[in-house]
This record gives C-alpha cells, structure tokens and sequence, in this order.
C-alpha cells in the first residue's frame, strides 16, 4: 500500500524467504506457544479472521446498511461484464510499465554503466536516491501534482522551447490521454533509486573473477552485461519484481491524492474501486469480493514470479 | 575490484549518480520552494527561480488551516503506544520461532509470513463493520490495534532471523546455568539482538508515521498526518504553495528520523533484499 519503509520491510522478508528453513531450531518447548499468543492472536483477529468474513460478505448483494441478499458469484461474475473494473485492471496493467518494468530496466541499465570501483560518498547518493522511497506518498504525490500543473516545471519547460501547445488545458493530471502516464511517470521516479541502489551493490559483490573471464573470452561490453551481471543480480530482480509488481497491484494512495481515479475514471484502479464501493456507492458486497480477487491475483503472482526465477536458478 | 580505474570512469559514475539524484530530489526541493511563494490561486511557481519574496507565513496558515496540530497528535499518540508494542510482540514471538520447536509452529510462521502478502484491501470491507460493531470507529485504539496486527508479520520475520543468527554458545550457555526462557530471552538474546531491534524500531515507527489509508478508513476526526495532508489538499487543490507548506510539515519529521537513522533504514530495506 505504501511504498515506504513498508515496501522495504517487505522486500527484506520476501528476500530472505528463498533461504529454505535451516534445521529447525531450538529445542522442543510447548511454552513456546506463549511467546507467540499475543501477536498470533491480534494478527489472527485483524488478518485472518476477515480474510473469511470478506469471503461471506462477497456472496451477497449489500448497501452496508439494510440486509444484504445472497447472489452467489455475481459479484465475481461481474469482472467480466463490468467495464469499471475491467478498465481498473487494464489501468493497473499500464502502471505496471512504469511501475516496475521501466524502472528495473532503468536500474540495470544505470547499475552496468556504472564502471565497478569503490564509490566514495555512496553514503550520500544512497541517502539522496532512497527519499523518494522514505517519504510518504501523499507528501511526494502532493509535489508531483505541482510537476503537473499547468504553470509547473513540465509545462513552463516545454512553453520555454516553443512546444506550449502540448500542455493539457487541464494539467497533466486532468487530462483524458495524459492523467494516467503521468501517474506512471510518478510512479517510475518512486521506484527507480531504489532498484539502482539495490542493483549496485548487487554488481559489487559478483567476483571479479567471473569479469575477467568474461573479457578473456573476448566478450564485449553487452555480451558481459547479459553473461555475467544479469544471472548475479537474479536475487535482486526476483526481490524487486515481487516488489513492484505487488505495490502497482494494489496501488491506492497516489491515486486518491494526485486524481481521484479521475478524469472520468481514467486512472481508476482495483484498490481505489474497493474504497469507493465500500464508502462512495454503498456496494459492498461487490467491495468485498474485489478485494478478494486482488489477494489472489497477488498470490499468483508472487508465486509465478518466485517459480520462474527459481527455477532459472536451476537452469 | 578493478583499482585501476581510470579518471574518466571516475568521474562518468559521480556524473551519472549525481544526475540521478538531481532527478530523485527534485520535485521534493521544488515543493519546498513552492511551499514559500505568496498563496492564493494559481500560486503554482514554474519550478525554475527562488520565490519573490519568502513567505514563512504560509507555514502558519498550512499548520491552522490544515489542522496539524490534531493530526501529528494523532500520529503521536498511536506512534508512541503502537511501536512498543508491535516490537514486543515481534521478538516474543520471533524469540520462540528461532529458539523453540512446538507442534504447528511451522505452519504458524508461515501464517505470518503470509500476512506480508495480504492486501489491505481484502480486509479491509470486514475490518471496517467489524471495527465498528466494537464501537471503536474514529479512535486512536482503532488505529494502534490494526497497525501492530499488520506489523507483527514483519516484526516476528525479523526477530526471528535475528535470534537465528546468534551463536548457539550464547543459548546453550544460559541453559547450562539453568536460566528460564524467560531469563535467557532479556538478558542475552535482547541485549545480543540490539541493533536489529533498533531498525526494527525505526521502520515500525516509520510506518506508523506514514500511515494513510487505516486512517482514511476508521477514523474522521482523528486523521493521521498524511491523512490530514490529503484532506488539506482535497480542500485547497488550487493553493498550490499553501498545500506545499503542508506537505514540507508532514514531512520533515519522517525526515529527521531518517537522517539520525539512515544506517538503520538502509539496513532494514537492503539487508534482506541483497544479503546471500
């Protein structure tokens, strides 16, 4: 949901999920049960718990206020019929593109070109890249609805050079063809330091060795890139295509602020339907199972994703 | 590692990083410079230049019109009941899967784990009749109970691992002296697990700080800070340099903790990911 440190807390757990469980540890205690009680049963009650209730409430057809009636699938059904959410998820599929395939590209592309010698002062661009990330995205999506105004740094730019006529009459954001692109775009400037710093030092630990041999064999600079950096940052890849692919999924709290799933419901996405037909249309049912159908889309994603690499792995 | 690098090189890799991290700050200088143009309507400043005149006053205005005061209380408050006890659960709970075996505790973490994986959103329509039907809509107890459930997933991932990576003389020391668990938990595997609980420390905070959506959701007079930013700018959509001022205001505090603890945040957000 959001991308800051949470993000990252993910990423440190999805990352080190690989590890097969070594022994297992420790010895035999029932008193172990105590120690995990109490987080085990608040996060029982406020996780698990709902993930069932959620389940009941999408069989039915309900307001939130008067007695709902059961509908069985409708609400499932309704994913192939209902242009909102069919156009939610094509959206979502777009923002992907920015959201995590521009940006590792991106990332891998700057991580190669960058010559692998010590960097002094990392400390400092580390801290400068990681901002994006660290600061909350209603405060970056509040800066970014300034980049995209109509008297912001984009539009005064391209006036500048003579291309004024670009500039949407309503901003970047208001506009029919450009609101989600440019949701994109925020997106791609959130994700892109952390993959290159992630990249980076990925690239430092691959021995030189391998490089050396590489150039021995006579392999030029792509033929490098492809034989040697790309198979030693698959750890990295797998942690941050996880990553992104499941933060564009459920991506929420930039749309509300920077467009209100607008205009029209041209940057609507699957999260933003959910709190609206919880709060906004008095469908919660429908709320319901859309939430549902998102956790399982994620589910096989993270799973697709992991299976893939880990079997490139193997090969 | 090459040591023979070449001055171009050299200076090709700050050029590129420094590029990079014009890119990454620019829009968060520009908002700063925006936030000290005069208010009003169409106060949106090109992006290029210093503002006329500074306007400090615009901080005011934000901090009253925005009703700041409220929501960094609010923040406060569920912040300071909320990360001790996310990380007290966390290393109860990642203390007795690194060091204990019980019947189902393999199956109870990987429950956990699972939970890094839940939307909020597929609770979320649940959470909200369930929170109500406990009469505890717009309280800060709504806010704390839901964010430490949605913490401790990480938190017991991450103490676990901590504990996992002491040395087995520690433990196998205290049982030859006889010490309880209990004992063995506080006085050497907390103390041994120090830094890990300081980043676990921040990042919880972090979160908590930045909450926006729980607080969207459960609360209407008790926004957090974000939340109240977003509803500031809802308000003010077209006071670009007043709604800058409120955004630089949310800000700064996530960014001092930041400063102090970068070490911190870089190792909760990289260890896992590049470490093996």
């Amino acid at each position: 949901m959001d991308p800051g440190p949470q993000v990252a807390t993910r990423a440190a757990a999805l990352g080190s999920l690989r590890r097969r469980p070594e022994r297992l540890p420790g010895e035999a205690r029932r008193i172990g049960y105590l120690y995990v009680a109490p987080a085990f049963i608040l996060y029982a009650a406020f996780n698990l718990l709902p993930l069932f209730q959620g389940i009941n409430i999408s069989f039915y057809n309900w307001d939130g206020i008067t007695p709902g009636t059961w509908v069985g699938l409708d609400n499932y059904t309704e994913f192939f019929t209902d242009p909102t959410i069919l156009a939610g998820y094509t959206h979502v599929l777009i923002l992907m593109i920015f959201y995590a395939f521009l940006p590792i590209v991106i990332g891998l592309f700057l991580a190669a070109l960058i010559s692998r010698i010590r960097i002094r002062g990392l400390t400092v661009f580390r801290i400068l890249l990681f901002l994006p990330l660290v600061i909350t995205d209603v405060v970056t999506a509040v800066a970014w609805t300034w980049v995209y105004d109509i008297n912001g740094p984009i539009s005064t730019a391209l006036r500048a050079i003579g291309l004024g006529r670009l500039v949407p009459a309503q901003g970047w954001l208001g506009d029919f063809n450009t609101a989600l692109p440019a949701v994109g775009v925020f997106g791609l400037w959130g994700g892109f330091g952390f993959c290159l710093i992630l990249f980076l030092a990925g690239v430092m630990k691959i021995p030189a060795s391998l490089y050396e041999a590489a150039r021995v064999d006579g392999a030029n600079a792509i033929r490098e890139f492809f034989a040697v950096t790309l198979p030693g940052l698959r750890y990295e890849l797998q942690v941050v295509l996880v990553l992104s692919v499941i933060g564009t999924l459920d991506t929420f709290d930039e749309i509300y602020v920077m467009t209100g799933g607008g205009p029209g419901t041209a940057t609507s996405v699957p999260a933003y339907l959910v709190w609206r037909r919880l709060f906004q249309t008095g469908q919660v049912g429908s709320a319901a199972a859309l939430g549902i159908v998102l956790m399982l889309i994620i589910f096989a994603v993270t799973w697709a994703i992991n299976r893939a690499m880990e079997r490139g792995n193997e090969a | 590692m090459n040591t023979t690098a070449s001055r171009a090189q050299v200076a090709f890799n700050y050029a590129l990083l420094t590029l990079c991290s014009i890119i990454a700050i620019y829009p968060l200088i520009g908002v700063a410079l925006a936030s000290l143009y005069p208010p009003g309507p169409d106060s949106a400043p090109s992006g290029f230049g210093l503002p006329p005149t500074f306007a400090w006053h615009n901080y005011v205005t934000a901090w009253e019109q925005g009703k700041f005061a409220t929501s960094f209380t609010t923040s406060l408050i569920v912040a300071f009941v909320m990360v001790p006890a996310s990380v007290l659960l966390s290393i109860l709970g990642g203390y007795a899967f690194a060091t204990m075996r019980f019947w189902g505790s393999t199956v109870l973490f990987y429950l956990f784990i699972l939970g890094l994986i839940i939307p909020t959103e597929a609770t979320i329509v649940p959470l909200y009749y369930d929170v109500r039907a406990m009469g505890l809509l717009d309280t800060y107890w709504a806010l704390i109970i839901l964010e430490v459930s949605g913490e401790v997933a990480f938190g017991i991932f991450w103490m676990r691992a901590a504990f996992l990576s002491a040395p087995p003389s520690l433990l196998e020391a205290a049982r030859i002296d006889g010490s309880s668990s209990w004992t063995t938990l506080w006085r050497i595997m907390v103390p041994f697990a120090k830094p890990a609980i300081l980043t676990l420390t921040v990042l919880t905070f972090a979160d908590s700080w930045n909450e926006f959506f729980l607080a969207l959701v459960f609360t209407v007079n008790k926004f957090t800070a974000p939340a109240g930013l977003a509803s500031f700018s809802g308000r003010y959509t077209t006071d670009i340099a007043l709604v800058s001022a409120g955004a630089v205001i949310v800000a700064i505090p996530i960014l001092i903790v930041f400063i102090i603890f970068q070490r911190e945040f870089m190792r909760g957000m990289l260890t896992g990911a590049v470490k093996g």
